[in-house]
């Protein structure tokens, strides 16, 4: 079930003295089991963009069609959108509310109105994505866990709705680096073995580049450039222009390149650029 | 829902009205309202709208904003119509439909209520529109500033004024975020009974609230870490002065005070 956006525009504040367009006709697809990243500086309308994609906000002119549904249509079922399409906010943890993480995950299932088994087998599973103990955790308050833990069980609370498409804005921001790995392997293991289609939103190249299968770059409220990250990540002078890095291994592969060095285009992992920098040691060797 | 609140809200500018101190406008804002109170006919009213249509266009603001603004209090607005309609004594019937009587003077009192506090709204709109929240605490805190003799915590009061006022915004944004990401889980805030409704509540306040203290806490801290400790000794980047732009207004107003004085006392 592809999500289709065709021609999407979206005013803030209409008609007030705060008016400001946060989309311009964004048009877009994406197809099912897809690993889309979804980049852009502060302002740039990545937010807005996927708060359309289940149907919180609804466009000021265009359509946003899921499964070939349209979300802003009055006859259009919400929640079976958003059913369909999980939305993680930026700071999840800031929506937990209930007396026990139980509970709390149990919020989403219990809103689609299950029968109690599939609500409790639906909360061991999200738990256990989220690599968290069910046991350990499932009787304690919200409110005791670390950062690090209520993020998670934020994420799943929404892993729970069991979302064919799982958005996910800035999912790693104000994490310490080992937190900020726990949050990208489970949604790493999330893609490669449910199958979920994942739209995740970032600042961080390094994230983008380790995950996604296809790079989206929004710049004042436009789509900038939209393929495979070894595409956009070789356009560095482009990405710079609009205020954006590039991952750490193409700031390398350009130094090099500076230096008069034959590195190949198109390189952007961090592995590429390792085999490659080992391969020019392995000749130095053999030159000496 | 949340996007419609105008009240409080700043309309930037740089009109003759906006430049004004906020001490004279509030002080004009005052007596425009007392005006408002003092008319007894159809023709105050009339002057008295002219007046504030006056002071709009050369706020360069435009009408139908203050209007908006309006809108929230239309229940109030027709209960006490309605109020006043049916329980004010009145001696000359104009209709009488089985045990209720329709009074000339209540019809009168009715009309005459509602538009009190509709102009009451406005006046108080063309205020907080062209007055930044800063300028207007600010207005406030040196007007009050002779009741400390009293002790009266003129300083504290308009920091908290600042602060709530400050917290508004956030509070809404933030309001819209957790409303969505429970939205997201399937919430439903918008349909049910009263009781289903304020239950679906829960979701939106438990975090609103915890996010609210946080927010409280981190704010204090920030503050002590500046050594705030009340408003004494405390010098200001901008002093308010008094130009001649507020005798101007002051001297408008006025005459637009005796205007309607002498309306009442000769026409009416």
């Amino acid at each position: 079930m592809p999500i289709v956006v065709e021609d999407l525009s979206y005013v803030y504040m209409s008609g007030g003295p705060y008016e400001t367009q946060a989309l311009h006709n964004v048009s877009l697809t994406i197809e099912d089991g897809e690993f889309v990243g979804l980049i852009g500086h502060t302002g740039s309308g990545k937010s807005t963009l996927v708060q359309h994609l289940n149907g919180l906000l609804s466009p000021t002119s265009g359509r946003v069609l899921v499964d070939g549904l349209d979300v802003a249509d009055k006859a259009t079922d919400r929640r079976a959108i958003r059913r369909k399409v999980g939305l993680v906010f930026q700071y999840p943890e800031n929506q937990l509310f209930e007396e026990t993480v139980e509970k709390d995950v149990a919020f989403g299932p219990r809103n689609l109105g299950l029968s109690d088994e599939e609500i409790d087998r639906r909360v061991r599973d999200a738990l256990r994505r989220v690599a968290l103990s069910y046991d350990e955790l499932h009787a304690r308050s919200v409110f005791e866990l670390s950062g690090g833990q209520m993020r998670r069980v934020a994420i799943a609370g929404v892993l729970a709705m069991e979302p064919r498409v799982l958005v996910l804005d800035e999912p790693c921001a104000g994490l310490d680096p080992r937190g900020r790995e726990e949050i990208l392997s489970l949604i790493r293991a999330l893609h490669a073995e449910a199958g979920t289609t994942i739209v995740m939103v970032s600042h961080s190249m390094d994230d983008v580049a380790s995950l996604a299968e296809r790079v989206i770059v929004m710049n004042q409220g436009r789509v900038a450039m939209d393929g495979s990250p070894r595409e956009v990540f070789s356009q560095g002078e482009a990405l710079r222009a609009i205020g954006l890095d590039v991952p750490q291994a193409v700031e390398l592969a350009d130094r090099l390149r500076e230096r008069g060095l034959a590195v190949p285009q198109g390189l952007y992992r961090p592995e590429e650029i390792a085999a490659f920098v080992r391969g020019l040691a392995g000749k130095g060797d053999a030159d000496a | 829902m949340l996007k419609d609140i105008t009240l409080g809200q700043y309309f930037p500018g740089d009109s003759p009205v906006h430049r004004m101190d906020p001490r004279m406008k509030l002080i004009l804002t005052i007596a425009y309202i007392v005006g408002v109170f003092l008319v007894s006919d159809l023709l105050g009213y009339a002057l008295a709208l002219a007046f504030l249509y006056l002071v709009v266009r050369v706020a360069g603001l435009p009408f139908g904003y203050l209007v908006r603004g309006v809108k929230p209090l239309r229940f109030i607005l027709v209960f006490t119509f309605l109020l006043n309609l049916f329980f004010f004594p009145g001696t000359t019937p104009i209709l009488s439909l089985g045990f209720f009587t329709l009074t000339r003077e209540a019809l009168q009192k009715a009309v005459f209520f509602a538009l009190r506090l509709v102009f009451l709204v406005m006046g108080t709109s063309v205020l907080t529109l062209t007055t930044s929240p800063m300028q207007l605490t600010d207005g406030l805190e040196r007007l009050m500033r002779p009741l400390t003799r009293f002790h009266f915590p003129a300083h504290e009061l308009a920091m908290m004024m600042t602060i709530a006022l400050r917290f508004i915004p956030l509070l809404l944004e933030e309001t819209d975020k957790i409303q969505k990401a429970q939205m997201a889980r399937g919430a439903d805030f918008e349909s049910g009974n009263l009781l289903m409704r304020a239950k679906a509540m829960v979701p939106l306040l438990v975090p609103l609230f915890v996010s609210a203290f946080r927010r409280a806490n981190d704010l204090a801290m920030a503050m002590e870490a500046r050594c705030y400790r009340g408003g004494e000794h405390r010098t200001r980047l901008r002093e308010l002065k008094y130009t001649r732009l507020d005798a101007l207004a002051a001297a408008a107003t006025a005459c637009f005070l005796l205007v309607i004085f002498a309306e009442g006392r000769f026409l009416g």
